[in-house]
């Protein structure tokens, strides 16, 4: 038996960091935000079936960058555990916040164990009933968690749209202000405008029953956006 | 609990069969034991759909019967599936209700999963499937008989399926009752039905089968003016589901009552 090299695991961990930095910097960004009526997704996507937003649960949602086939596994297996949960137990026993845990146990796991790491950012957030309970939460790459208040970017442009935001963003935007909002700090992140064909875009709204998230299909938007120019 | 990216496919009935079996609705009594020596569960009755010109009305009532006692004067038998379905049962009510709980969580999951709902035909079958498995169940007393009635949004009309116990489907043309008042349900709906009826025909019709089950059969409960216990009713149409206001169904019931008071 070949006797494998040693490598010493700092080396490693920086290894994986990076491999996994520069497929997820790849990929189109994700702004997610609180508006007035809850919390909204906007992506950009150039696909039109599949999605990189997504429902997960009554009040909780999915957003994910990088690697499709690996987000998409991720974002099945949340719906998996959110319905399990909300099944054995009650629907209101259903929290961002445990599976947040979960998702970044799960993918740290695969960061240190497996030798590929998963090249995805992903976005767990939850509309409370209230502004001040919503919750945002960002998993990198390698498991590390954080939870963030009023607005964050995932993807590749990170950096670059969050600074857009930071003078813009007012948690009490209506909803069209809010898309149109994100909309321009996706076109900040990449120096050009995007059309609105590739803009995939969902919300949280507080105000439906049940279940809150709403997809917005294309003629929706359209008129949003319009709305949103007329006011401004 | 922790996230399983191992699993696949779409049915949540198939992960917790793999995964999770504890939590699956299963009656197992031991062999030569007949579980009616033993207990009497709580029976729910009479449930019945009707098509309409917008598309389906499927109502109940709400009484439970315990053998001879009653269970419950306000079960609810008619529950929404999904937006575009809603189920009613009858049969032993414990069974009922598990069975009902699963075939929501069935339909969203796979709504989540795959970004399309089933087509009714879909979810018709899928409701066949739990039936069967409740067989073994069955032969204990613990009969489960649903009807799924819903808005098939690609043929665009409404559709009633009726099972039996052993998970056999069949669709019915306009209207199906079944549960021990079934049949006196059916015989009223079988003389005043026609095809295009409006929502307040409809609603008055299914109503009216309702009474004239609880008049012949003892199993069914009657609108109960004194508690304000009315049956329960709800509509699927293109615009999708919808629970009749209970204002409007103690009105219609309250004609009915007086029409034969004399």
């Amino acid at each position: 038996m070949a006797i494998p090299f040693y490598v010493a695991p700092d080396q490693m961990v920086q290894d994986k960091a990076e491999y996994a930095r520069k497929g997820i910097a790849k990929g189109k960004s994700i702004v997610a935000m609180d508006y007035g009526g809850g919390i909204a997704l906007v992506a950009e996507n150039p696909s039109a079936s599949l999605n990189k937003i997504s429902e997960i649960y009554d009040r909780i949602a999915f957003a994910g960058v990088g690697k499709y086939s690996e987000f998409e596994n991720l974002r099945k297996a949340g719906i998996r555990y959110a319905d399990l949960k909300g099944y054995a137990y009650s629907r209101e026993d259903v929290f961002s916040k445990s599976l947040a845990n979960a998702y970044s146990e799960v993918i740290g796991n695969i960061f240190t164990r497996e030798i590929k790491p998963l090249e995805v950012e992903i976005l767990v957030v939850e509309v409370g009933e209230e502004p001040e309970e919503n919750q945002i939460y960002r998993i990198l790459f390698d498991g590390s968690i954080s939870d963030h208040h009023g607005s964050v970017v995932i993807g590749g442009q990170a950096d670059k749209i969050s600074q857009f935001l930071r003078d813009r963003f007012r948690d009490d935007l209506k909803l069209d202000e809010a898309i149109k909002l994100g909309k321009e700090a996706l076109e900040a992140g990449q120096g050009g405008a995007i059309r609105e064909s590739t803009l995939e875009v969902a919300v949280l709204d507080r105000a439906r029953p049940g279940r809150k998230f709403r997809r917005f299909s294309a003629p929706d938007l359209r008129e949003l956006l319009a709305k949103a120019s007329l006011g401004s | 609990m922790e996230l399983n990216l191992t699993q696949q496919g779409s049915s949540f009935y198939d992960f917790i069969r793999v995964e999770h079996d504890y939590l699956l609705p299963r009656f197992q009594v031991p062999e030569g034991v007949m579980l009616s020596s033993v207990a009497q569960p709580p029976h729910g009755t009479t449930i019945l759909a009707l098509k309409y010109l917008e598309g389906v009305i499927v109502a109940a009532d709400r009484q439970a019967t315990e053998g001879y006692q009653i269970a419950s004067r306000h079960i609810e038998k008619v529950y929404k599936a999904d937006e575009y379905s809603v189920i009613a049962i009858a049969g032993a009510a414990g069974p009922c209700i598990d069975m009902v709980k699963l075939f929501q969580v069935e339909l969203e999951h796979y709504e989540k999963l795959e970004g399309d709902v089933l087509a009714l035909e879909g979810k018709a079958n899928k409701l066949a499937q739990m039936v069967r498995q409740n067989l073994p169940a069955a032969f204990q007393g613990l009969i489960v008989i649903p009807i799924l009635a819903g808005y098939d949004l690609r043929k665009n009309e409404g559709r009633i399926f009726k099972y039996d116990v052993t998970g056999g489907r069949y669709e019915e043309g306009d209207f199906y009752a079944t549960g021990s008042g079934g049949k006196d349900a059916r015989n009223t709906l079988k003389k005043f039905f026609r095809s295009g009826m409006t929502r307040e025909e409809a609603m008055r019709l299914v109503l009216e089968a309702l009474l004239d089950a609880s008049e012949e059969d003892v199993a069914t409960g009657g609108p109960d003016p004194v508690r304000g216990i009315y049956p329960s009713v709800k509509l699927v149409a293109q615009t999708g589901t919808s629970d009749l206001p209970e204002d409007e169904i103690r009105q219609i019931c309250e004609l009915l009552l007086s029409e034969r008071r004399r």
